[in-house]
């Protein structure tokens, strides 16, 4: 089994949908999640506050600075992801494609790291 | 013995046979290489069957090599290859192989360039510097494309194997493209010279094996028909000057009659089935072209509606257009094409060119040659439309 983490592509530049929009893109992401933990390919899911609540705290010789925010060059931003446990790739490109219908955003799938370099 | 003849036709097979060995395209490639190395010192003749001699070495070499190594990885390697069955030729599992093999080159998790570059080394065992040559990119970009998508392959996941029927249809398409392009790029080379016949006769060797692998997919059977009626009219599409000579001004004589013969009972066989894709229908498009002394322009233009219905881009309407003008006269055609928009494909102007010129619109036809001129990037192409304009009253 490998593990994927589908990380959901947020165009930030695009203004908020309207609150019942919200609700109904988080009852059809919830139902794909339900699907997941049936087919036993669930691992984690979360939903992300925008990139401009975030902190980043970055080495620098030794010690660390702390900045607000992170500098983005790019609109689309982590929205939220799911991290599942599947056979392969076109097992998890399957998820993918029913939660980028799900949550109406890009779903970019990738692979973690091989656990063996870790030992 | 004809040792590059061996290789080109045992390598990919090898490859395929070996990656379901070792799950590992790399490795697989590498012990086929080693046992090819060998047999150039060994062979005095060639063995009565020089693929399972093949397979057979590289699964030693194999062995020997993931013996000496001791990553879990390779110790749990080793135990698959040893307990392998010894390899069948001739039979199910080899041709299974290849087939998997081919829609992992060309998974649409992979670039489009990368499938093709990829396909053609592990299927068609060209070497990199005949990759790079025949589409025209440094030696050093298709090496790179090739270990990033084999990367690709081993840490993303890409399954080794045939996709399942509810995800065929898009796999199947890539697969076909890749083919396709693979073909494409001989016949009408992005530039130098016109013909890169190598090219070609892969592309067809390819749609063949698929074609014996898939009988049941008529889009397969489509994409060898077309290959083989276009291929049958390559000796006469260059001239004795080495110009192009388009399909009306061809010597019909010179058309290679066994394969329009093969064609045409290709075409035959999807028209039974009735399950028409664009592949079939650009076969059937040829099939016309190719059956008796002129075309019958009425029915091409009937095939190129059908073919419109069916994938409606603006390169098929392009393509009617020239129907279009054979049959209802070229200010119909003109008409029907002045909407589109194809940024930097030649054919566009030069089409519109030929119409214009057609209708005695001499300086328009004259701007729509330069056009064209400017956008083609085959020499022989180039020239064509030259001499086009030159001809111009």
């Amino acid at each position: 089994m490998r593990q994927y983490l589908l990380a959901v592509q947020l165009d930030e530049s695009e203004r908020d949908a309207p609150e019942d929009e919200v609700r109904a893109m988080l009852a059809r992401t919830g139902k794909v999640t339900d699907e997941m933990k049936a087919a036993g390919s669930w691992v984690f899911v979360g939903g992300l506050e925008h990139s401009d609540v975030s902190t980043v705290v970055r080495p620098a010789g030794g010690t660390t600075t702390i900045t607000d925010g992170p500098f983005a060059e790019t609109k689309e931003q982590l929205g939220g992801f799911w991290v599942i446990q599947v056979e392969d790739l076109d097992e998890a490109l399957a998820w993918a494609e029913k939660c980028a219908l799900a949550c109406g955003q890009p779903i970019e799938v990738r692979p973690f790291g091989d656990p063996s370099l870790r030992q | 013995m004809d040792f590059d003849g061996i290789y080109r036709a045992e390598y990919g097979r090898c490859v395929a046979t070996l990656t379901r060995l070792l799950g590992d395209i790399s490795l697989a490639e590498e012990a086929v290489q080693d046992a090819f190395a060998t047999a150039v010192e060994k062979w005095e003749k060639t063995p009565p069957n020089p693929g399972a001699w093949i397979v057979t070495t590289a699964r030693n070499r194999a062995i020997d090599r993931l013996r000496r190594e001791s990553t879990r990885e390779a110790r749990h390697a080793q135990a698959l290859l040893l307990h392998a069955p010894e390899e069948q030729r001739e039979t199910g599992p080899v041709r299974d192989d290849q087939l998997r093999m081919i829609f992992t080159c060309c998974h649409p998790a992979l670039s489009p360039p990368a499938r093709a570059a990829l396909t053609l080394r592990l299927l068609g065992g060209l070497e990199v510097g005949e990759i790079a040559r025949a589409y025209l990119v440094p030696e050093s970009t298709v090496s790179q494309r090739i270990v990033r998508a084999k990367r690709k392959i081993r840490d993303a996941g890409i399954p080794y194997r045939v996709p399942g029927d509810g995800e065929l249809p898009e796999r199947l398409d890539s697969v076909l493209t890749v083919l396709y392009l693979v073909f494409n790029e001989g016949y009408t080379s992005t530039s130098g010279e016109l013909l890169r016949t190598d090219l070609c006769l892969e592309a067809i060797r390819l749609a063949r094996a698929l074609a014996e692998l898939m009988p049941g997919e008529p889009e397969v059977t489509g994409l060898l028909a077309l290959l083989l009626l276009t291929e049958a009219r390559r000796p006469a599409r260059v001239g004795p000057a080495g110009e192009l000579v388009v399909l009306a001004e061809q010597d019909r004589s010179l058309w290679d009659r066994e394969l329009i013969a093969e064609g045409h009972e290709l075409v035959r066989r999807c028209l039974r089935v009735a399950r028409p894709g664009p592949y079939q229908v650009q076969a059937a498009i040829n099939a016309v072209h190719t059956d008796g002394e002129s075309t019958d322009w009425a029915q091409v233009l009937a095939l190129y509606d059908q073919l419109w219905r069916l994938a409606p881009t603006p390169v098929v309407a392009l393509n009617r257009a020239v129907a279009v003008a054979e049959v209802h006269g070229p200010a119909a055609a003109l008409a029907g094409i002045e909407e589109l928009d194809l940024p930097g494909y030649h054919h566009l102007p030069a089409t519109r060119a030929n119409l214009l010129a057609r209708l005695g619109r001499t300086a328009e036809a004259v701007a729509a040659y330069d056009e064209a001129i400017a956008l083609a990037t085959n020499d022989t192409e180039r020239a064509f439309l030259r001499a086009k304009r030159a001809a111009l009253p």
